[in-house]
């Protein structure tokens, strides 16, 4: 792992991203790692965009500050492609993980993504219908996260989801959940 | 043995009030404080802590309902932000100078008008002048150490006075971050039961709280005030070399950064220090000998420590979260009081930054510290006080 991996999240409210953001930090804790999730504060409003942020490093965080330049910029939404930049701050060497039904070259093509950067595409909307019947997208995307980073193994990052979303929800809600994980991890697609 | 969590600073705040298992907690909800009363609140109501909350109608109650609770001879704690601290004014002068130790985090907050809900010190910066002793916080961890701390510097027998432990709204309060938790039985052992003094629930010995005192004894009184301000340093010290034996974090009146040999340094507080010292090491990697001081007891302010720090340093420049218009930042103030008996000084500037929220970004810090190398080599300030990170 570099010494530092920064994650920007862009999603709509309502569609938990920020708590996508706080289960990967806790799931990334283990190995003495240092963690951050934080989102952009604003007024809440189901449906308007947001960005949430994800720092993981071997070494203490001391910035307090959004991420600039993301190592990995993830969308929950594919409506956003069209209305915000989202590959602002992008390095050459950017991963792009995008919820879309499309496919991976499109996006690519889209996004004007460079050699180096990595455009992976997860239809995880579908995947949390499959599973638990709500077009919640985050726990697929957290699979995807986990798959194309490698921060984590799924089976540890499973444990986390379990125990997060155990506070909240339902037996049935929270097997739903881990397996929408499993499938974003196993069905994401590179081009 | 401590235990690795990643919380946010509301939770780890709750956390720590949960620990020490207050008598008496005042609430009332203002953002971003709001979610750390919340957390506590259900600690009452599961019956995790033997806390008796006291629910009121405003923050100006609240401080009244913890100034009664704490005279009646419990360990007091409440939070709050911004208009609910500023609410609190007049009070706070009555716990200060009532001598009572009620231990309060103040999540840092702009104040209105216009309204905004984000992170600046206006908020506790308006309160530095109400007789408390204050302790700033750079991230969760300090927060949540600090106000374990708090209990133990406030309650001290040669101190009983409140004190506020601040943190960045939501920069700190909402952000989740490693963090190490120590167990509930080492926070207790620490901090130890709440020893009274003059309680008036002793009711053999009957007392009076706040009477009437004139031209006769005021002005001692205020005296006296001063005073036990010059005792808090050395308290500090000691709960920190505790705290230091119990924790391993280490922990002093404030934290220097690459200073020791520093040609130029900023001097700012809380979270934004962070970010600084990663922009500092870059600065250091190009040879540039940049350092830091983050003030952790703003009040009483360790005038001479600060001086000493600073001395050899050519140019250094004081960053306010807050200002004082018609005036220079509050910590600019201190620190330019702190090196005026000197003989020979630093070149001194001052920036507001970060006001509302606005983000402090390390592009920042680089431009300051720019500055501060230009000014080292030049001798010369162009502009003494001056906005950063402006929109023009």
């Amino acid at each position: 792992m570099a010494e530092t991996v920064e994650i920007r999240w862009h999603g709509r409210g309502g569609q938990g991203t920020v708590t996508a953001a706080k289960v990967l930090a806790d799931a990334c804790l283990s190995g003495g790692r240092y963690v951050q999730a934080f989102p952009e504060y604003g007024p809440e409003r189901a449906g308007a965009p947001l960005r949430a942020y994800n720092r993981v490093a071997s070494k203490e965080l001391r910035m307090h500050c959004p991420v600039l330049e993301p190592d990995v910029v993830t969308v929950v939404d594919a409506t956003l492609l069209d209305s915000i930049n989202i590959a602002e701050g992008a390095k050459d060497n950017t991963a792009f993980v995008i919820n879309t039904t499309k496919d991976p070259k499109e996006i690519r093509a889209k996004l004007k993504a460079g050699p180096k950067q990595r455009v992976v595409t997860v239809d995880a909307t579908k995947i949390a219908l499959d599973c638990f019947g709500r077009a919640m997208p985050n726990s697929p995307m957290l699979g995807a996260v986990c798959k194309v980073t490698g921060l984590i193994s799924i089976d540890h990052l499973l444990d986390d989801v379990r125990k997060s979303f155990g506070k909240k929800f339902s037996q049935k809600i929270i097997d739903g959940n881990i397996e929408a994980t499993k499938r974003g991890y196993e069905e994401v697609k590179e081009g | 043995m401590a235990k690795v969590v990643a919380v946010t600073g509301n939770e780890a705040c709750a956390n720590a009030l949960r620990q020490v298992n207050p008598d008496v907690c005042g609430i009332y909800p203002i953002t971003p404080q709001t979610d750390m009363m919340q957390r506590f609140a259900s600690y009452i109501a599961d019956g995790k802590v033997d806390t008796e909350s006291i629910l009121v109608e405003s923050e100006h109650s609240s401080m009244s309902a913890c100034i009664g609770a704490a005279a009646a001879g419990g360990r007091v704690v409440t939070a709050t932000s911004s208009q609910g601290l500023a609410l609190m004014w007049e009070m706070l002068h009555i716990a200060s100078g009532d001598r009572l130790p009620i231990i309060m985090p103040v999540v840092n907050r702009a104040l209105s008008a216009p309204l905004n809900i984000h992170g600046d010190h206006s908020d506790a910066m308006g309160a530095r002048d109400t007789g408390w002793i204050q302790l700033w916080s750079e991230n969760g961890q300090e927060a949540y150490d600090n106000t374990i701390q708090a209990f133990r510097i406030g309650e001290h027998m040669e101190i009983r006075l409140p004190v506020m432990v601040c943190l960045d709204g939501f920069i700190i309060s909402h952000s989740i971050e490693r963090m190490e938790y120590l167990e509930d039985q080492e926070v207790r052992d620490f901090v130890g039961p709440f020893k009274n003094f003059l309680p008036l629930l002793d009711l053999d010995k009957p007392k009076s709280y706040g009477p009437l005192i004139l031209t006769d004894l005021y002005h001692e009184y205020k005296r006296a005030q001063h005073e036990v301000m010059t005792k808090v340093k050395d308290v500090v010290l000691d709960v920190a070399k505790d705290f230091e034996k119990l924790s391993g974090r280490k922990y002093g009146i404030f934290e220097t950064y690459r200073l020791e040999d520093a040609d130029i340094a900023i001097v700012i507080l809380n979270s934004a220090a962070g970010t600084t010292k990663d922009v500092i090491d870059e600065f250091r990697d190009k040879g540039i000998k940049a350092g830091l001081l983050k003030p952790r007891l703003f009040r009483p302010f360790p005038f001479e420590e600060v001086a000493e720090a600073l001395k050899h340093v050519k140019a250094v420049c004081v960053m306010d979260r807050a200002d004082s218009f018609g005036g220079y930042g509050p910590l600019f103030m201190e620190v330019a009081s702190a090196l005026y008996p000197l003989e020979r000084k630093p070149l001194l500037l001052n920036k507001v930054y970060g006001l509302g929220g606005r983000d402090y970004l390390p592009s920042h810090a680089a431009q300051v510290l720019t500055e501060l190398h230009d000014i080292s080599r030049s001798g010369k300030v162009n502009v003494l006080k001056e906005y950063i990170g402006v929109r023009e």
